[in-house]
């Protein structure tokens, strides 16, 4: 079975992002950039499928600016077998996104998509979801564990107060959550393995997709600052904090 | 305009955070309608329609709607979204899974998590972790948005007098179904709505060692949480979670033990009323947002904490 990695560029999730001067958005130049750490387990658990016999083939696929190269390079060197980039300058937002991996899907045929909830920069968590719809494919949301048989997976999901199990029927997209795996660190033999494996280009236009962002960001803005408060010497005396100057107790 | 809540629901009563959300509605304007969809949830579509400032609740109620399985509610959403300008769900596991799906059959572009109302047509979102705030202008003709419940006070439970209209339930999609579910069985508040929270972090050293925050979680009537950090060293389990990939809380007491304070977990927690920090590191970041500190090792400072809060 094909399985195709969706896998985004981010600010790695070490730096603190400033917001520019000008409220355009957040500084990304001259910042260092990472692979989505939930793609990360994404492609960590195609690369388990594959090591398990289940998965033949993984094709991870990352849509923006050229850079995003480095990203597939790395997806590569962790094991997926080849790569497609959707090259844009266009700023693309999760619809887009959405649309452009069902572009690439019709042409590839997976049985399986696996891609992160949510990217940590703009913490949208829709794109899997999206795809899902387009395509009109099952979906299972924030998997903990992923048990894959020739038709079907069964899935266990992190929902609020516990966990949730979904049999769904393939062809589906799956999004992970923090505890499906926790992912190898890239090798060096395999980095430079990494560089003889192809990688495609393509553009939305040559796919015939509309990445015209909906909403336009107006403003970015710093969050208002929470002041440091004391420090107190023990806990008798924050518990008389907490009653008498909070009120909170 | 009229705007559609997807109510957040167990069957016999509406949650809180579907009160949050239609607080946002009200800052959105128009009529507010609650769809209760699911099976066997006449008594929770009773309890919406007593929801302050709701004008009719829509009641979907049918097997395929059980579990409230994405493909079917989305489904669902979509067949009513035309006489909608606004569709709202609550940013819970169920909201999240389910609005997005239904936004794209719609063509939209979704605004996820959104903590504040601008205009009918603009609102303001936390990007970067909470780290940088946005404020996006939609130029689609339905807004699909999900709330962040902890940025809008929830409207009153009782005092409305709603109509309840029944509406048809779409067939099963046949894509997925129900195998089971683990309820995390706690007798504490859930910790999203909790007005009390205590976490721990890496500093708790293992799992077993949570358990002496149960009396102080217990005095102060709290929910149990966790920094990221305690989760991947699997102290605890991923529900227990605060921060940017978990849960975002904002009680009105905060108290992190051994949290060092990464960007992550102070995204989760940090419009929290009054924290308070215990950690041995005293430069800690957690330091900086929180109200009291004690710097103090957690093994000898909770216990004693445990004993002023008993006096």
């Amino acid at each position: 079975m094909k399985v195709l990695v969706a896998v985004k560029r981010v600010v790695d999730f070490n730096v603190k992002v400033r917001v520019k001067a000008d409220g355009s958005g957040v500084e990304t130049a001259n910042v260092k950039m990472s692979m989505n750490p939930f793609d990360e387990i994404a492609l960590e658990e195609a690369v388990r499928l594959k090591e398990a016999g289940v998965a033949t083939e993984i094709l991870a696929v990352s849509c923006g600016a050229a850079a995003c190269q480095e990203t597939l390079r790395t997806a590569l060197a962790i094991g997926a077998d080849r790569a497609i980039l959707v090259q844009t300058d266009t700023e693309l937002q999760p619809l887009a996104v959405a649309k452009l991996l069902k572009a690439i899907v019709s042409k590839e045929q997976p049985r399986l998509v696996i891609m992160g909830k949510q990217a940590i920069d703009d913490d949208s968590n829709q794109t899997g979801q999206m795809l899902a719809a387009l395509l009109g494919w099952s979906q299972a949301t924030f998997a903990s564990k992923l048990k894959v048989s020739n038709e079907n997976a069964e899935v266990t999901r992190e929902v609020d107060g516990g966990l949730e199990t979904l049999a769904i029927r393939l062809p589906a997209v799956v999004t992970t959550d923090l505890r499906l795996n926790e992912p190898r660190y890239v090798t060096l033999p395999n980095i430079m393995k990494a560089k003889k494996k192809p990688l495609e280009m393509l553009t939305p236009d040559a796919l015939g997709v509309d990445v015209k962002p909906r909403l336009a960001t107006l403003k970015v803005v710093e969050p208002p600052k929470r002041k440091a408060g004391v420090k107190v010497a023990d806990a008798k005396a924050l518990v008389d904090k907490l009653r008498n100057e909070a009120k909170v107790i | 305009m009229a705007v559609l809540v997807l109510a957040e629901h167990d069957g016999k009563t509406v949650r809180k955070a579907t009160l949050n959300t239609v607080a946002a509605a009200q800052k959105i304007g128009g009529e507010i309608h609650v769809l209760v969809a699911g099976h066997d949830c006449a008594e929770a579509a009773k309890a919406a329609a007593a929801i302050a400032g709701v004008a009719k609740v829509l009641h979907a109620d049918a097997a395929p709607l059980a579990e409230e399985l994405a493909e079917n509610v989305a489904s669902l959403i979509v067949s009513m979204a035309k006489n909608y300008s606004h569709i709202l769900a609550p940013a819970t596991s169920t909201g999240k899974n389910i609005l997005p799906r239904a936004a794209a059959l719609l063509d939209c572009q979704q605004i996820s998590e959104i903590i504040a109302v601008d205009s009918p047509d603009t609102f303001v979102r936390p990007i970067y972790a909470g780290n940088a705030l946005a404020t996006v202008k939609s130029a689609d003709p339905i807004k699909v948005i999900t709330v962040r419940t902890t940025a809008f006070d929830a409207v009153a439970a009782g005092g409305g007098a709603a109509a309840v209209e029944s509406v048809a339930a779409p067939a099963d999609s046949g894509l997925s179904s129900f195998v089971g579910r683990e309820v995390a069985k706690s007798e504490r508040p859930e910790l999203t709505s909790a007005r009390a929270v205590v976490s721990g972090g890496r500093g708790m050293g293992s799992g077993d060692n949570f358990k002496i925050l149960e009396p102080l979680a217990d005095r102060l009537k709290a929910a149990m949480g966790a920094s990221r950090a305690a989760v991947d060293a699997g102290f605890v389990p991923n529900d227990w979670q605060v921060g940017q990939t978990g849960k975002i809380v904002a009680p009105e007491l905060y108290v992190a033990v051994g949290i060092s304070g990464a960007i992550q977990h102070l995204a989760g927690m940090k419009d929290s009323r009054v924290i308070v920090a215990i950690n041995k590191d005293e430069e800690a970041p957690i330091f900086q947002v929180a109200d009291y500190g004690i710097v103090g090792d957690l093994f000898q400072v909770v216990p004693m904490l445990v004993e002023e809060l008993k006096k």
